[in-house]
């Protein structure tokens, strides 16, 4: 086993020993235990981010049981990719988490270890290699992330996480159902099976399905708006940068790794679900009287683009929805700390509250304008850069199609972006004054604008990411 | 010669300038009234003086470039040639005057640190234009102005500005997005290329003429929004509902210039207005021009509003632009060209003017002007200079460009155009001179006695940013053969493009 494949372990497993740490710890103490572990792991990624661009990929195999029948992982550059995005929107909750989860708040004895089984759970699901253990990473970041939403006080809080807990459940055992038909198809659990021609359709089928529900892929996220726009902000944050995008990362795993030829006709229907989640999307995020649900069917818009990769198919597009995972993260994460801490202060987020807003929270609505630029893709920024690479992936294939609606998505992105913003310039005067509670700490505003800024930066200076991602995917034709 | 890292940085420092100065603006915070007017003044003078500097080593013969890989193939070039430094002037000597005017106008009013910060920002946007030395930043500037220009448009926070500022971005973003596909589109073709005198396209055209031929209409449809081209013009007297000194950066320099000289590197640097001959798209780049120049002196002849008879004078004059490049040929290109810079100081001078008029007495609607002559003979006059350089009388600079856009027609063998800007001159003279008559002539009218309530410190600078750009529109048409006059500039650059 090589150092690097070493420090797997580490990525997986000090957000676990974390969380069993904070359980053992008084109350008090325990929001400290996580400050170090949520610090800790991130650092594992520096020298991980080195192997990769050295070697590709890193795998590790526990117990010298070599696939299909040990249970494997592996840091690619697409999971490497995800777990920055997880560890940069990790790192920038902390301060939030700690203000919101403040000791003498009753509901902050369970988050903080449940926060750190998330953690777990994300991690272990971009590095799972095997089909199984990807269902138990996914079961583990279900169950913990329906715990986190429930947090909130309120009935809206609960019904949304219950919601959530029986759709997601529904996915697994849909998932489940297809890892089952593989398994006695090949006798192999593992993700990349050379020794089959075909998968059967049914299983990948099934397969899929889950994971849309889990990834929230329109018409199967219905689970979402609610769940993200009633979950504590740190927690949306978190959920909305990378649970989704973990599921989403097995979605391309199966079908570019597990079915060796899937259909052209389905990979084309799924372009087309996506292109209809892109606008379906965009038109929901636009009629919201909320702000976080404004934030939350954005996402549901954004996931559309990264189905565009399955009907394009190339390195180019590869690259793309790559960077997109990458900056969409960091673009979402950067707006519900940034929402989190307007709920604070005015306590609401419905957007008849947001008029004069930029006055009297200039970091927050600033941020806002960021990421909502990254969103709709204007240069410079991010969102351009992972925009270009499809739209140059969509002329080289002659997918005009797919051009003109990604063209046309930043129009419709633009639509509810500005109308967020036009509200935040109006006068305040003009509307009643409401009431309004203490600020929170500076720090929490910065973390947020860090984040939105580097998802504007990123894509002045992206030549690492894409020469990461230039490695492309097996089955992705280089 | 200077050193050649300088080469490198001059051009991004011209645009960070006031980036810079956006960011201290905005950090500083509403309070500090001070700091923001220096860091405003200050800024203003160093990008001048970088300008001028540029330009003067231009003149000798130096090359500015500055290059920056985005993604594999894609490039953000900066560069200076003698367009560049047209229009970068332009902007850096008009940002100077109407942040004086810009402090004076909003003297009292709230917000003025978002005001300034994106002011700059606009500035950073138009001098990225400016520089750009591929479509890729051009285009990429250019959305930018888009994104600064809008919390300008709505700075009032009223119910009307927000509807102008939601029309502005709606057709901004959807030209925007025009000009994105054909920007893919041009990539896949031609690659990464550089602006080039006489364009890159020529050895393409024999195999992609028809995607040649869409991309220019998509292109021009993508820059035409901004240049006020009609039908695309519904957002421009929408925006009046902003500020006096942002309708003035708005019409003078940034936004419907940037679309202007968009069309302009379009058709001189990237097709080469042979190709665009070529593909027959020359004739009706002219009847737009054409068109837009007389259905919007049409227009600005029914409004009876000032800044909205104004906004539709400038659709007519930009599109003077528009024409000389299309006709092509040393005269009516740098006719074309130089329109550039006149309409802007004209243009400037005409809002600077009904900014003060509004701020000082209330004038909003052209029938509140009467006698107004006598209680503001300066203003007044600086109004009338404007609008006479408008209709284009000698020996003001409206004239200079008027005179080579027809003779350039002449020579170019097209007496319809000739008709165009005969009836154009005449319609000009029908909208301004009434205005000018109701300024000296007719008997005062109730607002001429208001009582005005603005400072005499902030008032004298307001008058002094007027008057001062009338100058120019007086001096630059009377000295117009002098060798650094912008009519020798452009004739220099007309004559890189039509030898």
């Amino acid at each position: 086993m090589t150092p690097a494949a070493q420090l797997l372990i580490g990525v997986v497993f000090v957000p676990l020993l974390t969380a069993l740490v904070a359980v053992l710890l008084p109350p008090r103490r325990r929001r400290w235990a996580v400050l170090l572990g949520g610090l800790a792991w991130p650092c594992l990624l520096v020298p991980l981010s080195l192997a990769v661009a050295r070697e590709g990929t890193v795998t590790m195999v526990f117990g010298g049981w070599t696939p299909p029948l040990g249970i494997g992982w592996r840091l690619d550059a697409l999971a490497l990719v995800v777990l920055w995005v997880h560890a940069l929107a990790g790192i920038a909750a902390l301060p939030s988490a700690w203000q919101r989860f403040d000791p003498d708040v009753p509901e902050s004895g369970p988050f903080w270890s449940l926060w750190m089984i998330l953690a777990t759970g994300i991690n272990l699901a971009l590095l799972a290699a095997d089909l199984f253990n990807l269902y138990v990473a996914l079961e583990l970041t279900t169950l913990a992330a329906v715990a986190l939403i429930a947090t909130d006080d309120g009935i809206a809080a609960l019904a949304a996480a219950m919601r959530y807990l029986l759709l997601a459940v529904l996915g697994s055992l849909l998932y489940v159902l297809g890892v089952g038909l593989v398994y006695a198809q090949t006798g192999s659990l593992a993700m990349q099976q050379p020794g089959i021609d075909e998968l059967n359709n049914v299983a990948l089928v099934l397969m899929l399905t889950g994971l849309m529900v889990k990834a929230a892929i329109f018409p199967l996220h219905v689970w979402l708006p609610h769940a993200y726009s009633n979950a504590p902000g740190p927690v949306a944050a978190i959920m909305a940068a990378v649970v989704g995008k973990a599921a989403l990362v097995a979605f391309w795993r199966i079908w570019f790794e597990t079915a060796v030829a899937p259909p052209a006709l389905l990979a084309d229907f799924l372009g087309l679900v996506g292109a209809a989640a892109i606008v379906y999307g965009a038109i929901a995020a636009y009629l919201q009287p909320r702000l976080k649900m404004v934030i939350a069917y954005s996402s549901v818009s954004q996931f559309g683009f990264l189905l565009l990769l399955l009907p394009l198919a190339s390195q180019q597009a590869f690259q793309g929805a790559g960077f997109h995972v990458l900056t969409h993260g960091l673009a979402k994460a950067s707006m519900f700390l940034a929402a989190a801490n307007i709920v604070t202060v005015l306590g609401s987020d419905s957007i008849r509250h947001l008029p004069g807003l930029d006055k009297r929270m200039p970091l927050e609505a600033f941020t806002l304008a960021l990421a909502g630029v990254t969103l709709i893709g204007l240069p410079p920024s991010g969102g351009f850069t992972g925009k270009w690479m499809l739209l140059s992936a969509a002329w080289e294939a002659g997918g005009w199609f797919w051009l003109v609606l990604i063209v046309a998505s930043g129009l419709m992105s633009a639509a509810y972006v500005f109308r967020i913003l036009a509200l935040t310039c109006f006068h305040p005067a003009r509307r009643a004054v409401h009431q309004l509670h203490p600020r929170p700490p500076g720090i929490t505003s910065l973390a947020a604008l860090i984040l939105a800024l580097l998802a504007v930066v990123i894509g002045l200076y992206p030549h690492p990411v894409l020469d990461l991602l230039g490695a492309g995917m097996p089955g992705i034709s280089p | 010669m200077i050193a050649p890292w300088t080469t490198q940085i001059l051009p991004p420092a011209v645009v960070l300038v006031s980036t810079l100065a956006a960011i201290v603006i905005f950090v500083a915070g509403e309070a500090r009234q001070r700091l923001r007017i220096w860091v405003n003044l200050t800024a203003a003078m160093i990008k001048l003086l970088l300008v001028v500097w540029i330009g003067l080593e231009v003149l000798a013969g130096t090359t500015f470039m500055f290059r920056f890989e985005l993604l594999p193939g894609l490039e953000l070039i900066l560069h200076a040639d003698a367009l560049s430094i047209l229009f970068a002037s332009l902007s850096a000597v008009l940002w100077l005057v109407t942040t004086i005017y810009a402090i004076a106008y909003l003297e009292h009013s709230p917000n003025r640190a978002r005001f300034f910060g994106f002011f700059s920002l606009c500035v950073s946007a138009t001098m990225g234009i400016a520089m750009a030395g591929n479509l890729l930043t051009l285009f990429l500037f250019y959305e930018l102005l888009t994104l600064t220009t809008w919390p300008l448009v709505v700075h009032n926070g009223t119910p009307e500005a927000l509807a102008a500022g939601r029309s502005y971005l709606r057709y901004t973003l959807t030209g925007g997005v025009v000009l994105l596909t054909a920007l893919v589109w041009l990539y896949g073709l031609a690659g990464n290329a550089v602006f080039t005198p006489g364009g890159f396209l020529a050895p393409l055209a024999a195999e992609n003429s028809a995607a040649l031929t869409l991309i220019f209409a998509m292109l021009v449809a993508g820059f035409g929004v901004k240049a006020g081209l009609i039908p695309l013009h519904g957002w421009l007297p929408k925006a009046m509902v902003a500020p006096a000194p942002v309708s003035a950066l708005l019409h003078a320099v940034a936004v419907v210039k940037a679309g202007a000289f968009g069309i302009i590197r379009t058709v001189e640097d990237v097709y080469g207005l042979d190709l665009v001959a070529e593909l027959g798209m020359r004739l009706p780049l002219i009847t737009v021009a054409s068109w837009t120049i007389v259905i919007g002196s049409l227009l600005a002849l029914r409004e009876h509003h000032l800044k909205r008879r104004l906004a539709y004078s400038t659709v007519s004059q930009v599109s003077y632009i528009v024409l000389g490049i299309a006709v092509g040929g040393l005269l009516a290109t740098s006719g074309g060209m130089v329109h550039l810079v006149h309409q802007g100081l004209m243009k400037i001078t005409l809002f600077f003017c009904a900014g003060i008029f509004g701020l000082l007495l209330g004038v909003s609607r052209i029938d509140q002007l009467d006698g107004l002559g006598r209680r503001m003979p300066w203003v007044s006059g600086a109004f009338t200079v404007a609008a006479l350089g408008m209709i284009g009388l000698p020996p003001l600079v409206g004239f200079i460009s008027k005179w080579y856009l027809a003779s350039g027609a002449l020579a170019a063998g097209m007496p319809l155009v000739l008709a165009v800007l005969i009836t154009s001159a005449l319609l000009n003279a029908a909208y301004f001179l009434p205005l000018i008559r109701r300024l000296w002539l007719n008997p005062p009218g109730r607002l001429a006695e208001a009582p005005i309530e603005i400072g005499p410190l902030p008032r004298l600078a307001l008058m002094f940013s007027a008057v001062s750009t009338a100058a120019l529109v007086v001096a630059l048409g009377v000295l117009a053969a002098h060798p650094l006059s912008p009519l020798n500039w452009v004739v220099k650059i007309a004559q890189g493009y039509s030898p």
